[in-house]
């Protein structure tokens, strides 16, 4: 699979109540939650992007609730991948459940500029920052993992029977 | 291979041996449990997913406390899916508005979660049992629909973080500023994807309602977990609470760590966390004078009987400064009829506090308590990022209930030292 973008860039522990505050958690509804997504951190996220766009994070994206209304808003709002120096546990968990795209890789996060137009092959692992032409390689995900994400997330891996 | 505590626990619900830090494996759960939040996105993944019914309805949860009695016509609406996904699969364990509580106060006093359990919850701080000597952590929605489908879940193996505490609390110090101190000491991904493990004869000293505070914030460090050694208190604890056998689950003495610290409990002063992360802490000592609009004491933090007891110890008698608004919310019904018997209703309302029903309302700025633009809160929550509670150029201070309580006598942030002289 093959992510390609422009790049909005936000710095460390980016956490869930910014993501999606909680005042709009009285709904589960994908596109009311990415009408509000990042509105508490960064109110013209949604005038920045367009479908495909990437978030370029730092460490410990997605600290703190475990609301999975934060990966499916930011996957609604129609954003492709997040890279970041690393995750937060339950956010990790939740953007593989739901099929979200991210990748764990410090020195692409760091070196990456706002604005900056990236490739990334998720099978590969290789993240390609065409502004610059610079390359950077992420751990790839456990096969376990990867099974999950190639099923479409853990509704389709639990309906296929590739885990039970 | 020698395993940590919370690695035996898992290993034995996976049916191996042994496990290492680093492994992926599908464990058998205990306790599934999700709230009115996080249940209807689980509820629609589970019917994704073309199940029909839940593994076993007498393992799986549903607790109403975020947005309850419903604040608005949504929240009513996403409480009415838990309702009916209750009564379809005969759900026992359904707790409703008259019987809830805030869930991770109410499922260690119904004894739905047990020593030696693997527990999964649908809210980040389902944490909180390590305190029993269990393995739970919080997950999001589909984890939740796919435990109620399988009664099983996948975990990659956690390495550990070893706390071993020595001495005893000093007056008005307590388990948040325990996990205070050592949040602002390790950082808020200090123990990220880790276990901490909290073990010493300082660890066993502290009383279970101190034990449950420090692991419900395990997940403020980015911990996957946070786990107490067994020990007398346990077990005293488990034989009012647990309903079903417990297993007793200890760490290898040769157990890899990666890393230790040593906590002198006797050195501890009340800590609070300044905005916007609970890392950044200070002792009472480095505050200086930061006036304040509000005062929320409760949560699933701190809404225990003993933290409204050392609440009211404080607030009895004496008057909420002018311009300070007091919430004070009981965590579960149980505790808010032992309050109302031991006169402490009496002594919040008499010094000017509101007392509320359980809910996690205003902690995460859903209702009861939202902030204003520049408004400053003293909270016994768990999180003061930006605008947790409210408006984004709001400010929260996390603390503990004596801290909260003295705060609200003397209108800015106060130790408990300087109201009881």
């Amino acid at each position: 699979m093959k992510c390609t973008g422009k790049v909005v860039k936000y710095g460390d522990n980016v956490d869930t109540d910014v993501i999606i505050p909680a005042r709009y958690l009285n709904t589960s509804d994908p596109k009311e939650l990415a009408a509000h997504c990042m509105e508490d951190i960064d109110g013209s996220f949604h005038d920045k992007i367009t479908d495909g766009d990437i978030i370029v994070g730092g460490e410990n994206f997605g600290c703190g609730s475990s609301r999975e209304h934060a990966p499916i808003a930011i996957k609604a709002s129609g954003i492709s991948l997040v890279i970041a120096k690393s995750f937060a546990r339950i956010f990790y968990r939740n953007a593989i459940n739901i099929g979200l795209a991210i990748v764990e890789c410090p020195e692409a996060a760091e070196a990456i500029e706002e604005g900056h137009t990236v490739e990334a092959d998720l099978d590969s692992g290789l993240i390609m920052d065409l502004t610059t032409r610079e390359a950077f390689t992420a751990e790839p995900f456990p096969e376990f993992i990867q099974n999950i994400i190639a099923a479409g997330g853990l509704v389709n891996a639990a309906k296929s029977g590739i885990i039970a | 291979m020698p395993m940590t505590m919370s690695q035996k626990i898992l290993a034995a619900h996976a049916g191996l041996e042994s496990v290492e830090a680093g492994q992926l494996i599908l464990c058998k759960l205990d306790r599934i449990h999700g709230n009115d939040i996080t249940s209807p996105v689980a509820i629609r993944e589970f019917k994704k997913m073309g199940f029909d019914k839940v593994a076993n309805p007498d393992n799986v949860t549903l607790i109403m406390d975020h947005f309850v009695p419903n604040k608005d016509i949504k929240a009513a609406q996403q409480c009415k899916c838990c309702r009916d996904f209750a009564s379809e699969q005969k759900l026992e364990s359904f707790f409703d508005v008259g019987r809830m509580g805030i869930e991770h106060a109410l499922i260690p006093e119904e004894g739905l979660v047990v020593t030696g359990d693997v527990a999964i919850g649908a809210d980040s701080h389902t944490c909180t049992y390590g305190a029993l000597g269990a393995f739970s952590t919080g997950v999001g929605s589909t984890d939740m629909a796919f435990g109620m489908a399988t009664g099983k879940a996948w975990f990659k193996v956690p390495s550990a973080i070893k706390f071993v505490l020595t001495g005893s609390l000093p007056k008005y110090v307590s388990g948040k500023d325990v996990i205070l101190h050592i949040i602002g000491m390790i950082g808020v991904d200090g123990a990220r994807y880790k276990s901490m493990e909290f073990t010493g004869t300082g660890a066993h000293s502290l009383s279970m309602p101190d034990r449950l505070t420090v692991c419900n914030m395990a997940i403020e460090a980015g911990a996957k977990n946070g786990i107490f050694e067994v020990d007398d208190v346990t077990l005293a604890y488990e034989k009012e609470h647990a309903k079903r056998e417990i297993r007793v689950f200890k760490a290898d003495e040769d157990a890899k760590y990666d890393a230790v610290y040593e906590i002198d409990l006797n050195k501890l002063r009340p800590t609070v966390a300044f905005p916007h992360l609970p890392e950044n802490t200070r002792t009472v000592d480095e505050i200086g004078d930061i006036r304040i609009d509000q005062v929320v004491i409760g949560s699933c933090t701190n809404g225990l009987f003993k933290d409204m007891k050392e609440a009211a110890d404080i607030i009895r008698g004496r008057k909420v400064a002018k311009n300070v608004r007091a919430i004070i919310i009981p965590a579960t019904q149980d505790i808010y009829l032992r309050c109302l018997e031991a006169g402490f209703i009496r002594d919040f309302i008499e010094a000017g506090c509101v007392v509320s029903t359980p809910t996690c309302g205003p902690c995460l700025g859903g209702y009861m308590g939202i902030l204003a633009e520049g408004e400053r809160c003293v909270s016994t929550t768990n999180r003061n990022f930006v605008g947790r509670m409210g408006h984004v150029d709001s400010e929260v201070y996390l603390a503990s209930p004596a801290t909260a309580a003295a705060s609200a006598i003397m209108g800015k942030i106060a130790s408990a030292e300087e109201v009881v002289k």
